[in-house]
């Protein structure tokens, strides 16, 4: 239900019924206006929209203990047409987007008050806002503010830090100080003075420390001496600018009638040997009634109640609350006990007050600290100390830190099966893939998801097939006949076109590096066993590079330490086919690019190459 | 930042750069300025600009600072030769200007323009837009002659060129002069609008035959506004003013504070000075050293010292051992304690007990030193996780064996400056 703006006296700018849109997806800071609101009880939360340039949807966040979610806009027009009951904008655009955005919201018809959270928006640009704002009656808080705060109704962005100081502060329910300081920073400081020496805040508002602030100390107090809620006011102004002598105008001409406290800091401007900037934009002693002691001079001349030094501020306001308590003028208004407040999971996990149960577990890195880290090993140390490819295999796929022979021999087959041509089907898929214009690595799955029993699965079946037979006791020769009688090819055994007279020069390099180096190669001497026997049956049922990668990678398995158990364990999850496609994946993308750089067209199957063999008719059932 | 000073010469530079494109085609200025600083090579410079040796020239610093007649730093009406002696003199060598003394570096020589009628011209910014101010008697102290000054506001949205400049002037303006003039002053309002000015001063300028000369300036632009105004500003630095002289320490903190997000600013007012400061917080920072000077302390106040926007535990480590380094070299010359306040206001979202984790590291680190100068450390702080950085700091006191006071947002921030100065 979208409903009009409530109707506000003109000197209210945020009560409790006051409905925000903010602008920029700053999740911490709308949910601590949503956790204000829920302290102050609310009974809807304060902020309708939130306007994030690069997504919509909807935001998911906390109202209390539960869940709720404030739909999220492209663009302020959109959120302010869906949700005209938003008449204030929290803007945390940046220094640049500040100004169009802040103007666009001046500019609806919705809109009565923006917040500029930005520091750095140029001076003629919000000189420009000024001018909008003031044609169209209406308000800006900022820039460079962290913004204000309604006590028990409504707080702008991060005013007012954490909720504990804001219990601590009483601001979950209205005092009857109402507060105007150009510092955000110091806001919390006034809230904190105010709650230990009055009845607490009404209102605090900081306009910012720019030059020009959109809206100035005299307009706040205005809206404050209008106010019935405000018993009292209180100013911190400072060194630099000339607004502190609009208050004192306003004074002497009888606008502004309220209790004054006030206090401009920087007195200290005059021991500084040369101008010093201090934090803010417009801290800067020029002329010598733009100093704090001029000013304080001044509004103490005025009649407003000005301590010696910030030392007596606390002293200052709390004499005045007292007196008006005294004369029978106002009554202090209660201390309310807030909600219990849900503590953040975050925060009650960095104080050791809460635990629960992992959903997960992950034994093989660690992206957490300092450095990345692979099985307890930082990076930079598997750089100094070169440890490879192979080595960092190791660390993630078995966890061990290898001899320098098996981390070798995983990047000799790695290089040896990386590729084997266009024609294969894998490579052929993915070129296939790549030329239909889809992207590399939607083209890499194409020529992965090929390799299976028939395809780059010799390597798996090999180690399957060798590992069962030699661990279960049987002969060389109990396996070849087994096999045969189920009717099963032996997995790596046979070549197309080499035999035991032109024999496979990268099965000779394999098995001479597994000989020389492995102190176990009983799965790679069974399998040579077995080709002993096929070989006198066929010439070229030779032990392939497949299988003698397949047998000799469970060879190093267990030479590395792993039982039996748990080489067929690593061979039962697949351990071989990750080799390959650890692989051929080199050799998938080299063909993917090469396809892609020769802009090669769309592939379509020749007709001349498919025997059409399709019948007349099909088979009627009947 | 804000409004910031830029050099004469770069004011120069961009007003003849820019003058066909905002102000006249009619009348110009021919920008013979050149800027000298300590690596300038004066005679290459004379190559590259042929009038420097055949005019006469003008010569002054270039430092952001004014009064330069009255503190004799011009020399006016000289040769290239006479320009290089006179600086050559001056170059590296400290200057005291009014009450401020610094070192000077940059020197502004322009073709010098005889003439006999000085004008009066700025531009300034206010809230509701700018102000034009014209008088026909430049070249003194403005305020001495402020009743001859036309004063023209131009709204924010106001258009300079629908504004009739020329009735405005005022009476006593030459009757020839003055459509030239309003010319001049409308280029030079479109010039300080266009290209992001926030205060112009030309006192005074002259008209030369057909030239106009602004013979000084004074120019603020706005920084904030560079994203804007890059490409007219072009590689436009803005020097520190005049008397910012920093120290070793001033300026590793600087460097600090520029490598980093957070805020860390350091300003050695007294190296003899007993009071100490460490504050987080800008306006905090401020009220403690006003509060010091308040109670009239003033000559010994040490520094002006201020962290804020979250620093990393190294970042306080690296400010609070400069501080401490600055404050233990010497016993306090009548032999009285020496105070070091640890302030704060409450913070917002800052880690107080991660901040002061940093400067428990640097005080542990002093712990004999500090003992060497009898110092007493006085902390207040509120904010998310102090409970437990006030802590840490009173458990530090009784391991060192300091007196370190420890106090909350329950005690009214400045309070411990009363407590230090009444201790000792």
């Amino acid at each position: 239900m979208t409903t009009k703006a409530k109707k506000r006296p003109d000197y209210v700018l945020m009560d409790r019924d006051t409905k925000a849109i903010v602008f920029g997806y700053q999740q911490n800071a709308i949910q601590r206006m949503l956790d204000f609101d829920y302290i102050c009880r609310r009974e809807e939360p304060s902020v309708v929209a939130i306007v994030n340039p690069t997504r919509d949807g909807l935001h998911k966040c906390f109202w209390g203990t539960k869940e709720i979610q404030v739909p999220m806009y492209k663009t302020l027009e959109q959120a302010t047409k869906k949700h005209p009951e938003a008449d204030l904008m929290v803007n945390f655009a940046s220094m640049r987007s500040a100004y169009p955005s802040t103007k666009e919201a001046l500019e609806t018809n919705t809109i009565r008050t923006v917040a500029i959270i930005a520091e750095g928006v140029p001076e003629h640009r919000t000189k420009e806002l000024i001018k909008i704002a003031k044609d169209r009656d209406k308000w800006i808080i900022g820039p460079a503010t962290v913004g204000g705060i309604v006590a028990g109704a409504f707080k702008i962005g991060n005013t007012a830090g954490m909720l504990d100081n804001i219990v601590a502060s009483k601001l979950h329910r209205p005092g009857s100080v109402a507060y105007v300081s150009k510092s955000g920073g110091l806001s919390n400081e006034l809230n904190n003075i105010i709650a230990n020496n009055t009845d607490g805040v009404c209102e605090g508002v900081a306009i910012g420390g720019d030059r020009y602030p959109g809206s100035t100390f005299l307009d706040h107090l205005l809206r404050y001496e209008k106010n019935p809620n405000v018993l009292m006011m209180v100013l911190l102004g400072e060194v630099g600018g000339a607004d502190e002598y609009d208050v004192i105008d306003a004074i002497k001409d009888g606008r502004l009638k309220k209790p004054l406290v006030a206090w401009c800091i920087g007195t200290c401007s005059k021991v500084f040997p040369a101008e010093v900037q201090f934090g803010h934009a417009g801290a800067r002693a020029g002329a010598e009634r733009e100093t704090a002691d001029a000013k304080n001079k001044a509004l103490k001349e005025a009649g407003v109640i000005v301590p010696d030094t910030f030392d007596d501020f606390d002293e200052k306001i709390k004499q005045t609350f007292d007196k008006l308590v005294k004369s029978g003028k106002h009554t202090p208004l209660p201390d309310v006990e807030p909600p219990k407040i849900p503590i953040d999971y975050a925060v009650a996990v960095r104080e050791g007050i809460i635990r629960k149960p992992t959903q997960f577990v992950s034994t093989i890195s660690d992206d957490r600290g300092e450095e990345l880290q692979y099985y307890g090993i930082p990076i930079s140390r598997i750089f100094e100390e070169k440890w490879g490819l192979g080595g960092v295999i190791g660390l993630l796929w078995f966890n061990k830190k290898l001899p320098k022979w098996a981390a070798e021999f995983i990047e000799m087959v790695v290089l040896v099966t990386a590729d084997h041509g266009p024609a294969v089907s894998g490579a052929h898929n993915a070129i296939v893939a790549a030329r239909a214009g889809k992207d590399l690595v939607s083209a890499l799955a194409s020529g992965l998801l090929t390799i299976g029993p028939r395809f780059g699965g010799a390597v798996q079946g090999s180690a399957d097939h060798f590992t069962t037979y030699l661990y279960q006791g049987s002969e060389p020769a109990f396996m070849v006949k087994d096999m045969k009688g189920k009717n099963v090819n032996i997995q790596g055994i046979g070549h197309r076109i080499k035999s035991v007279t032109n024999p496979d020069v990268r099965v000779e390099i394999i098995r001479d590096y597994v000989n020389k180096n492995f102190p176990i190669t009983e799965t790679l001497d069974y399998a040579l066993e077995v080709e002993k026997l096929t070989t006198s049956k066929r010439n070229n049922l030779i032990l392939n590079v497949d299988g003698c990668i397949g047998v000799s990678f469970c060879d190093m398995l267990r030479s590395i330490g792993y039982s039996r158990e748990e080489v067929r364990e690593f061979v039962d999850l697949g351990i071989l086919n990750a080799l390959f496609v650890l692989g051929r994946s080199i050799g998938f993308i080299g063909h993917i690019i090469d396809q892609k750089r020769q802009k090669a067209e769309l592939y379509r199957h020749p007709w001349d190459d498919i025997l059409y063999a399709m019948p007349d008719e099909p088979e009627e059932v009947k | 930042m804000a409004q910031r000073g830029i050099r004469e010469f770069d004011g120069k530079k961009m007003l003849a750069n820019h003058w066909a494109e905002y102000i006249s085609k009619d009348f110009s200025f021919p920008g013979k300025v050149v800027l000298v600083d300590p690596e300038t090579k004066l005679d290459e410079l004379a190559k590259e600009h042929s009038w420097l040796g055949k005019e006469k020239l003008v010569v002054k610093p270039d430092q952001l600072f004014g009064k330069r007649g009255k503190h004799g730093l011009i020399a006016a009406n000289v040769s290239f030769d006479e320009a290089k002696e006179w600086i050559a003199e001056r170059m590296n060598k400290e200057t005291t200007v009014g009450k401020v003394t610094d070192t000077l570096t940059h020197f502004i020589i322009e073709s010098y323009v005889p003439h006999d009628k000085e004008f009066y011209v700025a531009i300034k910014s206010a809230r509701e837009g700018d102000t034009i101010y014209f008088s026909n008697h430049g070249g003194v102290d403005i305020e001495s002659v402020w009743d001859t000054v036309a004063e023209i506001n131009v709204a924010i949205t106001e258009d300079v060129d629908k504004i009739d400049i020329e009735g405005k002037l005022p009476k006593d303006t030459p009757k020839e002069n003055k459509k030239m003039l309003a010319d001049f002053i409308k280029g030079l309002f479109r010039f300080y609008r266009n290209l992001g000015y926030a205060y112009l001063e030309i006192n005074p300028f002259v008209i030369s035959g057909k030239d106009i000369v602004p013979l000084d300036l004074v120019a603020r632009i706005d920084d904030t506004a560079v994203f804007e105004f890059m490409s007219g500003w072009g590689d436009l630095k803005f020097p520190p003013p005049f008397g910012r002289k920093v120290s070793e320490e001033e300026a590793y903190i600087k460097r600090l504070d520029n490598k980093s997000g957070a805020s860390l600013k350091l300003t050695v007012l007294n190296p003899k000075g007993r009071i100490w400061t460490m504050v987080a917080g800008g306006g905090s920072s401020v009220i403690y050293a006003d509060t010091i000077v308040d109670l009239g302390y003033r000559d010994e106040l040490a520094n002006y010292g201020e962290y804020s926007g979250n620093p990393s535990t190294d970042e306080t480590y690296e400010y609070a051992k400069t501080v401490l380094d600055l404050m233990t070299r010497e016993k306090d010359a009548k032999g009285r304690t020496k105070l070091l306040l640890i302030g704060g206001g409450i913070a917002n979202f800052t880690d107080v007990a991660k901040t002061f984790k940093g400067i428990i590291m640097a005080l542990r680190e002093y712990k004999d030193k500090l003992k060497g100068v009898d110092a007493r450390i006085y902390v207040r702080r509120g904010g998310p996780n102090y409970q437990e950085g006030l802590e840490n700091m009173k458990k530090l006191g009784e391991e060192l064996g300091l007196p370190i006071e420890v106090y909350g947002p329950e005690t009214h921030m400045t309070r411990i400056v009363n407590m230090a100065l009444e201790a000792s």
